[in-house]
């Protein structure tokens, strides 16, 4: 199993100028990442199982830069017709990473359905995302970020990670929100030079 | 009995106004009152057609492809939009995403005695929602849809506009080129 944060740090290292929507991986994110206008974190989070299509819309309104979601194997499996669009629409610098722990970590670790079993990567090879990749061990995954992040898109990457979970009452848990989701969208715009954003 | 309103509605009409506001992509999934329009969209090289498999996940790409700078178009039949209430709530209403929603209207029959439930709770559905709706019946409607735009520009909320023409042949292929 991979620790989150650590792969997060290894990540950065090879981010470059991608735009990231981290999803649950925020909570490391923000403190990793050393290029918050290009990060997406929305907090509080708009509706489990839409972080995929929302990071794909992204990608299909910026074609010329990379953008990276964390998705969790939840929420995919909450609208698993996402894979489809994004094989049937192809979009070149879409790169899907899943954070694959088995359960749902934010509600107190209740198992996700097939949880053991699924081989996401294979679903999405076989729905056609070019590049498809799976880690359960950090090196491994050290060793082939770089070639992950080069390879014809979209790619979709599966990590084994290890549940962070959740048991206290929502109110006691750590705020680790740093900007608000309007705060988030104007740096991202003004970063992107999107004229008239909102 | 269904009572017509004289011209009806061509896929022409919306294409043009689509045209008129600027929509980059049209996020959609078919539903029995668009064919029509479908195929001419299809041939027109300043929009992609984005297909989803759920409604709900056609909030969540609108709003990316809002966040990036693009005008979105949410196409889709009033069962998906009641079916995908916590996206619209999430991801339009909440990221205050300007975004259109061009629904079909099954059921819709303009003396208000219909037996499809979609027809009934549709507006019940967007009012619950505070979602503003302009009903789009005939040609000499359409504007509405350029209203709409307006306003979901100017107030940053998902505006719908509600297609009501299923049975007076907007799904007609003909009809495209009224």
């Amino acid at each position: 199993m991979i620790e989150v944060a650590e792969m997060l740090k290894v990540f950065q290292q090879h981010r470059g100028d991608a735009i990231v929507v981290p999803g649950q991986a925020g909570r490391h994110w923000t403190m990793i990442s050393t290029r918050p206008e290009l990060d997406v974190p929305l907090i509080p989070y708009p509706a489990m199982g839409g972080g995929a299509s929302f990071a794909f819309g992204l990608a299909l309104a910026q074609p010329d830069r990379k953008v990276v979601v964390f998705d969790s194997e939840g929420a995919l499996v909450m609208y698993l017709g996402i894979l489809a669009t994004v094989a049937e629409q192809q979009p070149k610098n879409f790169y899907h990473f899943l954070l694959d722990n088995e359960c749902y970590a934010t509600t107190g670790g209740q198992p996700v359905p097939n949880a053991k079993a699924t081989r996401y990567d294979a679903l999405a090879r076989d729905v056609g995302y070019p590049s498809t990749f799976a880690y359960d061990r950090l090196e491994s995954f050290a060793n082939s970020v770089e070639r992950m992040l080069s390879a014809p898109a979209p790619a979709f990457i599966a990590l084994k990670v290890r549940a962070e979970i959740q048991n206290a009452p929502v109110a006691d848990r750590r705020r680790w929100a740093t900007r608000t989701r309007e705060q988030v969208r104007d740096d991202l715009q003004e970063a992107l030079k999107i004229a008239g954003g909102r | 009995m269904t009572q017509t309103t004289g011209t009806g509605l061509s896929p022409a009409a919306i294409l043009a106004e689509i045209r008129k506001n600027g929509v980059t992509h049209v996020v959609w999934l078919p539903d029995s009152e668009t064919n029509g329009l479908y195929v001419l969209m299809k041939a027109e090289p300043s929009l992609r057609l984005v297909p989803v498999t759920n409604e709900a996940l056609a909030f969540s790409a609108a709003a990316g492809l809002s966040f990036g700078g693009r005008v979105p178009l949410i196409l889709i039949q009033n069962t998906g939009m009641m079916d995908s209430g916590n996206s619209l709530r999430g991801w339009a209403i909440d990221l205050s995403i300007p975004v259109v929603l061009m629904v079909g209207y099954r059921g819709w029959t303009r003396h208000g005695v219909t037996r499809d439930s979609a027809a009934v709770y549709t507006e019940r559905f967007l009012n619950a929602f505070g979602i503003n709706y302009y009903l789009i019946e005939s040609d000499a409607d359409a504007e509405r849809i350029s209203t709409a735009f307006e306003e979901a520009q100017r107030t940053g909320r998902p505006v719908a506009t509600l297609i009501g023409d299923e049975y007076h042949g907007f799904n007609r292929p003909e009809a495209t080129s009224k």
